[in-house]
Formats: structure tokens, sequence, C-alpha cells
């Protein structure tokens, strides 16, 4: 199965509309709540970082029995060090994007921690891409 | 601790989600940072927040917590308040400043998450 979602940047009042999209998914193939959970924290924040750092970008989910991947895309800024962005607490994030409750630099490490496979590629005033994979059986 | 309770020992008001009072959390933890909250793998868990924004309802949404506090007496909006039903999530709004809340809670027997 396929989908896609369109994120706006900027946009926080609709930050995590695709997340919670794929949560609706998920809840009904039955996914054990466990993987559910580590599956859309790591998406959310995914969700989020383009709504905080880029200007639009889109989630492609593609779930088979086995397991799900997500790539999300982004047309925005790109990440110049992608090992400096992958540290924790290393953050970019504008007063505005704490003031929502994000912007302490946790969200890539956490994404990292709730997959199984992640990987991240960025071209610097372009955008960055990001798939992460995770398998039901764990 | 019942919600019920909580809600006694905080003189809150409930927004929404009144048919889960009896329901039992087992841990509280208090964030405004919701990239901290989204680092829990604790299951029956009261979120105490001074943040009033949809993504804390959103959050909550994505990390299973279904019973949030928002302290020092700020407002839910609309849009939290609709997003909180829909995903079954009880939403509380407290007088009490955080560290009030807390300790209050603490020494109702609401333990830590670490
Ligand atoms: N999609 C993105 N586009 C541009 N920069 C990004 C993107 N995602 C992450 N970054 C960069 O990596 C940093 C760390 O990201 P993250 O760990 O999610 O923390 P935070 O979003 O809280 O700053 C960000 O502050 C930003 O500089
Ligand atoms: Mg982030």
């Amino acid at each position: 199965m396929e989908f896609r979602y369109e994120i706006e940047g900027g946009n926080f009042s609709r930050a995590g509309h695709a997340s919670s999209a794929v949560k609706k998914i998920l809840k009904q193939l039955n996914v054990d709540n466990k993987v559910i959970k580590r599956v859309v924290v790591a998406l959310y924040e995914g969700e989020v970082n383009v709504v905080a750092h880029a200007e639009k970008g889109s989630m492609m989910v593609d779930i088979d029995e086995q397991r799900i991947r997500i790539r999300i895309e982004d047309s925005g800024p790109g990440i110049p060090d992608i090992d400096l962005a992958m540290q924790a607490g290393f953050s970019t994030a504008s007063a505005a994007v704490r003031e929502m409750g994000f912007g302490a630099g946790m969200g890539l490490p956490n994404m990292k921690k709730n997959t199984d496979q992640m990987h991240v590629t960025s071209e610097v005033g372009k955008g960055t891409q990001v798939e992460m994979i995770t398998w039901f059986r764990q | 601790m019942k919600i019920k309770t909580i809600v006694e020992l905080l003189q809150a008001r409930v927004i929404c989600g009144v048919d889960q009072l009896e329901s039992e959390v087992k841990n509280g933890f208090a964030s405004d940072l919701m990239s901290d909250v989204l680092t829990l793998d604790t299951d029956h868990l009261v979120l105490l927040t001074g943040l009033s924004n949809l993504q804390v309802i959103r959050t909550a949404e994505m990390a299973d917590i279904f019973c949030i506090v928002i302290v020092r007496g700020k407002r839910v909006t609309k849009e939290m308040h609709h997003l909180a039903e829909e995903n079954r999530i009880v939403l509380i709004e407290t007088p009490y400043s955080m560290f009030r809340a807390i300790s209050v809670l603490h020494d109702g027997g609401l333990n830590a998450v670490y």
C-alpha cells in the first residue's frame, strides 16, 4: 500500500496531520501498539522538521506485510552538516519553533532511535530527504 | 491514581473526556518541550505542561498519552479541545502553577517517570 501526504512549511496548526493519518492506517492494520508508537513518533518529528525548517514537503508511505518504509522529502535550505544535525542538542530552530515545544535538537536523534533504519541526505539550498524503515515483527 | 483524583487535587476543570475519569494513570511527567515528551516509552502517563497549543495534543496523540493537564490557568483553544476529543484524550485545566501541581500530585502518590 502506498500513501502520500503533503506537508506545509511554517504551518504549525497542520503539523502532525500526516503522522496522524498514518497512525490510523497502522491501527486498522492491527500493527502492535508499541511498534505504531515508535513509527509515528519518528514520523511526527520528521513532519515537524519540514514545518519548522523547510518550505514544503511530502511524506511517502509504503506499507507491506513486513515493514513500513517512509520517505520525507522537502524543498528548503537543506542541512550543511548532517552528522552535526544528528547530534542531540544541535538546533538552528527559531524562537517561534521553540514556542511550539520543539527546537531542542532532539528530533533527528529520536527519529533514529525509534526506527530500524534511517538515512538522511540533503543538498544545501535545495532540500532534505529522510528515509526510515521499521519492521513490524520486532 | 484515578483521573478524577487528579481533577480534585488540582481543583481542575475538565475540558473533555468526562467519561474517562475513572481511568488510572501510573506516572506523571512535566515538560513544555514536546520533543522531550516524545522520548518517553511509559504507559498510563499524565502529562503536565504550561504550553497550550495544538502540538501538545498532537504529541499526546503520537505518544499514546491519554491525559493532559494544562497548568497555571492557561486556557485551551477550540482546536485543541476538538482534537483531544477526536483522540479520546482527557484535557484538564488547573489554576495551579507547574510546581504546585506537581507537588500536590506527588504528595497524592503519583510517581515520576524517571
Ligand atoms: N528538513 C530539514 N531541513 C533543513 N534543516 C533541517 C531539517 N531537519 C533538521 N534540520 C536541521 O537539523 C537540526 C536538528 O534537527 P532536530 O534534531 O530535529 O532538532 P530541532 O528540529 O529541534 O532543531 C535543525 O535545527 C536544523 O538545523
Ligand atoms: Mg526537529
